[in-house]
């Protein structure tokens, strides 16, 4: 399935790219057929910097039960911070 | 047929006169031959699609690929430029039939063509390769599990793209269409749909949907590959284009 569907949020933060660090602008989710992941569907993630080119993409591809897990342990670990950290 | 063949990235005409990256492979020590326009799926033009280019080829065929990313991401990776294209939608309908358009005329002019040219796309260019064969003239159209010929793109799918079935009074050529009875973009429903509009539009056309195979199962590098779903549609596109474009 040619899903398409993406949901994209605007990010602020760095990403290592194949050509190296560079600040990060966006990030787009979306659930589609991986390029690279042996499952038939993805839950997939680019981390972008458009005015930097199509080249400045950090991409993951994910079963959806590691997206799930991933999900958790960002906001676990966010919620466990010392205070005044995050 | 001795499988003798040559391949190599060029640059085409496209929509609008703009100059795009296209892969051309086209078989050698052959006087004549047919022509295939090939249209890469929707995670772009890839090794994948490539090597299907090349297999055209081996077999007697000039099959050329345009990159249908090329204006969203030039020099990029196939992979981001998928994703570049993704984010803007997908390609434009007129974008895409002026760049078969251009890539046909380019098969149509090389020395030892015999004039013919048919169109082939997987995936999204199922539905392009529908497309291209209801607004240019071809000589044979293959649409590999198309989505989006019949029904419309699910709420919240950014997808630019809308129905395309009511063109099939406009359908230049033959089709063949080659589906998985399991894929649901298209559904055995929406395929069962088309194939009456054809009927009624009476437009020659043969369908096979394959049992066990769901969406993309040409796919050799993919788990959705199944192996005798592929086989069976590689000998029903040879009959196919042996019969429309070959000689």
């Amino acid at each position: 399935m040619c899903t398409y569907l993406t949901e994209k949020i605007a990010v602020d933060g760095s990403g290592k790219g194949a050509a190296g660090w560079f600040s990060l602008t966006d990030a787009t989710v979306y659930l589609d057929h991986p390029q690279h992941a042996p499952a038939e569907h993805t839950l997939n993630i680019d981390f972008l910097n458009p005015a930097k080119g199509p080249s400045a993409r950090v991409a993951v591809e994910l079963t959806a039960e590691s997206a799930r897990a991933l999900a958790r342990a960002i906001e676990t670990t966010l919620q466990s911070a010392p205070p005044g950290l995050v | 047929m001795n499988e003798a063949l040559i391949a190599e990235t060029i640059s085409i005409t496209g929509h609008d006169g703009d100059e795009i990256e296209a892969y051309l492979a086209r078989p050698l020590g052959q006087d004549s031959f047919g022509g295939v326009v090939v249209i890469h799926h929707m995670p772009g033009y890839d090794g994948g699609t490539k090597e299907i280019a090349r297999t055209f080829a081996a077999h007697g065929y000039a099959a050329l690929m345009p990159n249908l990313y090329h204006r969203d991401a030039p020099g990029a990776s196939p992979d981001d430029a998928a994703a570049a294209a993704r984010a803007k939608g997908g390609v434009p309908d007129e974008r895409l039939v002026g760049d078969v358009g251009g890539a046909a005329a380019h098969l149509r002019a090389l020395e030892g063509s015999n004039g013919k040219v048919g169109v082939i796309g997987y995936c999204s260019g199922g539905r392009q390769s529908f497309l291209a064969a209801c607004s240019l003239p071809l000589d044979a159209a293959v649409d590999c599990y198309g989505a989006f010929v019949v029904g419309t793109p699910p709420e919240g799918m950014p997808l630019k793209v809308g129905p395309i079935v009511h063109l099939a009074p406009d359908l230049a050529c033959p089709l063949l269409g080659l589906f998985g009875a399991e894929d649901q973009y298209p559904s055995p429903d929406q395929v069962a749909e088309l194939d009456k509009a054809l009927i009624e539009a009476g437009k020659a056309h043969e369908f096979h949907s394959y049992e066990g195979a769901g969406h993309a199962f040409f796919s050799a590098n993919r788990p959705a590959y199944r192996v005798e779903a592929a086989n069976d549609g590689w000998q029903r596109i040879w009959d196919f284009f042996g019969r429309y474009l070959a000689g």
